[in-house]
């Protein structure tokens, strides 16, 4: 995920500090504040601020005064300037010189956050602009995925010739591989292009949850039910939807979920009057969706439907001429993100990288390039920072003797989990897939914490 | 949530909380004074007022919570059809308050604004806004909810 947006609020009011932080730290902002303009100027050379609220009037320094000072090194920081004395003179003096809005003490809550919902939205369309723009040059890239790999480049091809038809296309790799960023690379190369993608994780729901997010319910159709919600399929009308995690959903919703590509219909729950939908289905596992069939936990009859076409994404451990690349394309990205500057990936910690194994794959190698970009002190990142990532863990095998993959995985899954003193949601980060997942994990491996 | 809910008896909305000028009442006071006789079996203790609520930077809130702390306090005057010139509705305002509740609850456990319309914690600072959204938190936030009930039970035993 994305760092927080950090905001500076800049007052001489102890009170208006605290109640104003207090306010935005509930709507998950980070929030620094300072009593004066000099001490706001030291805090700006040592973190990055989003946008800054400053107060007008000020001993000292004030908010005009400040707000120029700012604006000779970060002429694009967006300054709100807050006052309890509004004058038209004035407030036409801070826009001119600079200031993105003029907000008058107290404020209206609604106004305070929709301007800054604003800036943020305008800086993230600002950021994804440059970086889209950088993207579009690129070589090896079919929308949002890297690839120098031959059997990659056949994937590309495949999904430019299915996209513009209709069939529905499985897609089968291992977590972390970029299930999802080939299907929503066919959603962007077909006629749906326009229409909404809408992507569901089947696993991380309950099969009721499940059931009313995909077909939607009527109003009083179960406890909680307040008003009639429109399920994901007909929310993706006329686009496309992707269903991840398909190997894991029960019995009732395999058939429903049949009826729905046969007969194009939905029925919402709690209702008997089908709705025509047109979408597009994609759906993807990490499971041998035939050895589910061979022993009952997954419908022939669904598999024949959803396996029109296969999309087979190879893990990243068989393709490491893109291990280079990849890190290329995160670097650049996470740089823009966190306003850092990292150039590259020194010598001896690139060639740990294109040894480790990688079972978390693309997700994983993500994880582990964002952490060290954050991490590194120079512009170069070293075996310091990405050592303890995949260090040892590559280098010491799980036991000898026993090499397979199960093996492999439940000592670094165990290792990982050591490491990062049983925080789960540290170590989903870390081994690049979702808690649910590594739940799944510690209990087929039946890993214990040590007491 | 499934968790016994008890009603105290009602407290004073304390005097230093009103702002004459401002007629309103600034509900970090109140939220102290709820702190301050907190009953120690609680869990979570949330107030409810009738008086019109303030933080000194915003002209109303609809409540305020402890960020990952035990009390809340939500204010129903601004709630009421009647407090925009309209029709009285019952029902209407036991659902906005308890929405209100909720999302107060929620940041009692620690939760910020979600960007989901739908959820009970997105932040809406008109009826409208509360109107729209359900009185339910979305599933990842039922998931911290969860994971934070899960720590308690472990702390306090069921």
């Amino acid at each position: 995920m994305a760092r927080k947006p950090s905001i500076m609020i800049v007052d001489d009011e102890e009170i208006v500090r605290t109640s104003l932080s207090s306010w935005l730290l509930e709507d998950g902002y980070d929030v620094l504040t300072f009593e004066s303009g000099k001490l706001a100027l030291e805090a700006l050379g040592k973190k990055q601020f989003d946008l800054m609220l400053v107060d007008l009037k000020m001993p000292g320094m004030d908010g005009l005064e400040l707000m120029k000072e700012v604006k000779k090194s970060l002429p694009d920081m967006p300054i709100i300037i807050m006052t309890a004395y509004a004058t038209v003179d004035t407030a036409v003096k801070a826009i001119k010189e600079g200031a993105f809005d003029y907000l008058m003490k107290p404020f209206d809550p609604e106004e305070i956050s929709l301007t800054i919902k604003k800036i943020m939205k305008q800086q993230m369309l600002e950021q994804e602009n440059v970086y889209l723009r950088k993207e579009l040059a690129k070589q090896f890239q079919f929308h949002q995925l890297y690839s120098k790999n031959k059997k990659m480049q056949e994937i590309f091809e495949l999904i430019k010739t299915v996209a513009t038809t209709d069939v529905t296309v499985l897609i089968h790799g291992e977590t972390g591989t970029g299930k999802e960023l080939i299907a929503r690379a066919i959603h962007a190369e077909s006629l749906r292009k326009d229409r909404p993608f809408i992507p569901v994780s089947c696993a991380s729901l309950t099969e009721t949850l499940l059931e009313s997010e995909l077909f939607g319910h009527e109003k009083g159709s179960f406890t909680g039910a307040s008003n009639m919600v429109k399920g994901m399929f007909e929310m993706a009308d006329r686009g496309t939807i992707f269903l991840d995690e398909i190997g894991d959903i029960s019995p009732k919703l395999q058939m429903d979920l049949l009826r729905v590509l046969e007969t194009k219909e939905i029925v919402r729950i709690g209702s008997a009057v089908p709705i025509p939908v047109d979408v597009r289905v994609i759906a993807a596992t990490n499971k041998d969706l035939r050895k589910g069939i061979e022993n009952g936990t997954f419908r022939e009859d669904l598999f024949y439907r959803l396996n029109v076409i296969t999309v087979d994404i190879p893990p990243l451990r068989e393709k490491p001429e893109d291990i280079p690349l990849l890190i290329d394309q995160l670097i650049e990205k996470v740089n823009i993100e966190t306003g850092k500057s990292v150039k590259r990936v020194s010598e001896d910690a690139m060639a740990l990288l294109m040894q480790y194994r990688w079972p978390g794959n693309i997700r994983e190698l993500k994880n582990v390039i964002e952490r060290s970009v954050v991490l590194a002190k120079e512009d170069i990142i070293t075996l310091n920072e990405i050592g303890p990532c995949v260090g040892h863990i590559s280098r010491a095998p799980a036991a000898a003797g026993d090499l397979s993959l199960e093996s492999m995985e439940r000592s670094h899954v165990a290792a990982v989990l050591k490491q990062n003193n049983w925080n789960i949601s540290t170590s989903a980060q870390i081994l690049g897939i979702d808690r649910t997942t590594l739940y799944k994990k510690i209990k087929k491996y039946n890993l214990e914490q040590d007491k | 949530m499934n968790i016994p809910v008890r009603v105290l008896p009602p407290i004073k909305n304390p005097v230093e909380a009103l702002d004459r000028d401002r007629k309103q009442y600034y509900s970090t006071r109140i939220l102290r004074s709820i702190v301050n006789s907190l009953d120690p079996d609680a869990l979570r203790t949330v107030g409810i007022t009738d008086v019109d609520l303030f933080i000194p930077i915003l002209t109303y809130v609809f409540g305020e919570a402890q960020l990952d702390g035990t009390a809340a306090i939500v204010s129903g005057a601004r709630l009421r059809q009647e407090y925009y010139g309209l029709k009285p509705d019952r029902r209407l305002y036991a659902e906005r308050l308890f929405k209100e509740v909720m999302h107060e609850l929620g940041h009692t456990f620690g939760l910020t604004h979600c960007d989901l319309e739908h959820c009970v914690m997105h932040l809406s600072n008109t009826v409208a806004g509360v109107d729209k959204k359900r009185a339910d938190f979305c599933t990842n936030h039922w998931d911290e909810v969860g994971k934070k009930l899960k720590e308690l039970e472990r702390a306090y035993g069921t």
